[in-house]
């Protein structure tokens, strides 16, 4: 496949692992802050590829993960409002609330349909005017310039029972938030579709005034490969800068028409993060100019304060702090199909993979 | 009434002459055997062989009809399948219908048809069958169940039972994988893919046979069909406490499917098949049997996929085509897409 199969050549990744081998001296950490990150260095198995010397360590960037155990339980008080279709991507189905998840709920009646982009809600909601069509707006600034767009077109299109509750995330408050905790990281593998949108300009302070190196990575394996491999010589040469790896996607002035839709529809928003706590202005909610479409104020929902599940860990594990095995649940209590933490719930989140690969 | 917006009617299953008219029309009209036409409660069968190999599936699936076969051409694959892999000379099925109300009359017959003319192509009789037929809402459609009845002999009936597997012995199948779960979930969502993927679903009782009489190093068989490929090395390297390295590069797989994983965040070796054979066999026996079931239309494109090895007791290891080594779990539930 085009764009695929060259971004997949053996001997290339081989000669970049060889090169890795030569000239890694110094122990790095690099975070790959993506979960699509993640999920390609265990899909194509990269860590065995990669010299002693160095450490990857997966970041807060798997939006499924992230999402708050009060925001689950926001979704599923909404999902039991009379009339209501809850449209949602896929992978948020099984990720428990306090006390229940929306597959549960499903199971129970509630009219939950996945969706596999925002279009599709809105459609429904032209399709069912007696009801509410709510969207679980979930992701960072990739995902969230779609849910901007559904917004700008229901209200040009006068569609008024579609609403959003909005999880919308942004990206660099959490990788600034992690360093100023002290997680010792060395690098950024940056996320590349988030870079794409938002441009290169977001990286600047951690590059300057931090000391880290940063590259922007595409997906593939040799993109990651590459990427470790221009980490590892910013790194070696102690001279740390932002750098786009992804060119193909990336410009380092970033997607203008996709910031615009962002800007006219989102507002940053403290925000919680399932195991980190709330992140000053790491959230996007929806601005007043658009009101008329926010499920929180269409429906003006409270849920319980929730508390951390007892025992979990999953927050020092996200900071790099811990790993599964410190974890009195991990294996036992938590497993991935019945998860108790946020890194057990997606398939790439750090436990779903030890535990895919304990003895 | 035009014939085609002819429908199901409640009373279609009330036991009445309406009823006995759709057994008439639409059922034994294709069904039609000996068997069948002594209109018995239950099917007396002739056997020869000292034991039988029996199964049931009930199969639901939306939509009812697919790229490359329907319900009814799907309900006789599955059982034949489960039944060959066994081991077994699938000969006889029961099949039962269970209609929702308003069901098109002329949608049922088709699915009635094409059910009778793969258990032809299969070489298996239907000697008994049901049909109910429920409330509006109180089913999806259609379901159907069918049962099967095969005859078992002596040096065949441990194949489905992995024994004597030992590091070294081959893992073979028939063709490329995914294709039957990326059909359905194509036909059935709203992913407007031109897409040419099309359903593997065929009965494999003909080609498994062909390989059991002409080889007689076959250990184990089963069918991949939900939680794909890696559902069954899963549960193979559990059951016998070995590891299992499977080549990515050996993987046969259609464009399509592939196309439509990346695209959806999916595996391959997770998606459901209908027309595969998962072998594992003696290493010696290994280009033989590849040699037998590439003659067969249904193993053009067989392949030995990989190896049972010592090491990894009990997990299923990919080596990938990039030359790295990751685990293949199973899924713990349906396969979701994936929102990043």
């Amino acid at each position: 496949m085009k764009y695929i199969d060259e971004y997949r050549k053996k001997d290339l990744i081989l000669a970049v692992s060889e090169e890795l081998k030569k000239i890694s001296k110094k122990q790095i950490t690099l975070m790959e802050v993506c979960g699509g990150h993640t999920m390609a260095i265990h899909r194509f198995g990269l860590h065995a590829l990669l010299p002693p010397t160095i450490h990857l360590l997966s970041g807060p960037g798997c939006p499924v993960c992230v999402s708050s155990q009060h925001f689950l339980d926001t979704a599923i008080a909404c999902s039991k409002i009379p009339g209501a279709i809850i449209t949602t991507y896929g992978d948020l189905i099984r990720v428990p609330g306090s006390v229940t998840s929306l597959e549960k709920e499903k199971a129970d009646g509630a009219d939950i349909r996945i969706i596999y982009s925002v279009l599709e809600a809105l459609e429904i909601a032209k399709n069912n005017p007696e009801k509410a069509v709510i969207f679980l707006g979930i992701g960072f600034e990739t995902t969230a310039p779609a849910t901007a767009a559904a917004i700008v077109q229901a209200k040009n299109e006068n569609i008024s029972n579609f609403f959003v509750l909005s999880a919308h995330k942004v990206m660099p408050p959490v990788m600034k938030a992690l360093v100023d905790e002290g997680v010792k990281i060395d690098g950024f593998i940056a996320p590349g579709h988030v870079t794409a949108i938002t441009g290169t300009g977001i990286y600047n302070n951690l590059a300057a005034v931090y000391g880290l190196g940063v590259v922007v990575a595409g997906f593939e394996p040799v993109d990651m490969m590459q990427a470790i491999l221009m980490l590892t010589l910013q790194l070696e040469s102690a001279a740390p800068k932002v750098e786009i790896q992804y060119k193909r996607i990336v410009h380092p002035e970033g997607n203008k028409i996709a910031l615009g839709l962002l800007e006219q529809v989102f507002e940053q928003k403290d925000d919680r993060w399932r195991g980190l706590g709330v992140i000053p202005a790491s959230g996007l909610k929806i601005r007043e100019e658009f009101a008329a479409f926010d499920a929180e104020k269409r429906y003006l929902l409270t849920v319980p304060e929730p508390s951390d599940p007892k025992g979990c860990i999953c927050g020092s594990i996200l900071r790099g702090q811990k790993t599964p095995n410190d974890c009195g649940l991990f294996a036992g209590k938590c497993t991935p199909s019945d998860p108790v933490g946020a890194c057990m719930v997606s398939g790439e989140g750090t436990c779903a993979t030890y535990y895919k690969y304990r003895s | 009434m035009n014939p085609k917006e002819k429908k199901v009617l409640l009373s279609h299953g009330s036991g009445g002459r309406i009823m006995h008219d759709l057994i008439e029309d639409v059922f034994i009209k294709h069904f039609k055997n000996n068997i069948l036409d002594e209109q018995t409660d239950a099917a007396i069968l002739p056997v020869d062989s000292p034991e039988v190999a029996f199964t049931t599936d009930s199969f639901v699936i939306d939509p009812l009809f697919f790229p490359g076969g329907n319900i009814g051409k799907l309900a006789v694959c599955g059982t034949v399948n489960d039944l060959s892999v066994s081991g077994a000379t699938p000969r006889y099925l029961s099949v039962s219908f269970i209609i929702e109300e308003g069901f098109a009359l002329d949608e049922l017959e088709a699915i009635v048809k094409s059910l009778a003319e793969e258990a032809r192509c299969a070489n298996v009789t239907i000697v008994t069958g049901d049909t109910k037929v429920v409330n509006k809402g109180k089913c999806d459609k259609l379901f159907i169940n069918t049962a099967g009845v095969g005859m078992v002999r002596k040096d065949d009936r441990l194949v489905g039972k992995a024994k004597n597997i030992k590091p070294g012995d081959v893992i073979i199948i028939n063709g490329t994988i995914g294709d039957h779960g990326m059909a359905v979930m194509n036909a059935r969502e709203s992913f407007n893919f031109k897409s040419p993927v099309v359903s593997d679903c065929a009965s494999l009782n003909h080609l498994i046979r062909e390989v059991l009489d002409q080889s007689p190093g076959v250990k184990f068989m089963r069918d991949p069909t939900r939680g794909g490929v890696a559902a069954v090395l899963n549960e193979l390297a559990d059951k016998t406490g070995l590891g299992i390295e499977i080549d990515e590069s050996a993987l046969p797989i259609t464009k399509g499917v592939l196309a439509m994983c990346e695209l959806l965040g999916f595996d391959p070796l997770h998606i459901a098949n209908e027309g595969k054979v998962l072998i594992v066999a003696d290493t010696d026996e290994g280009d033989h049997i590849l040699e037998i079931m590439k003659k067969n239309d249904l193993g053009l494109l067989s392949a030995i996929i990989g190896r049972v090895t010592g090491d990894n007791a009990g997990k299923v290891v990919l080596k990938t085509e990039t030359g790295g080594k990751r685990i293949v779990d199973t899924l713990t539930g349906d396969p979701l897409p994936r929102i990043c």
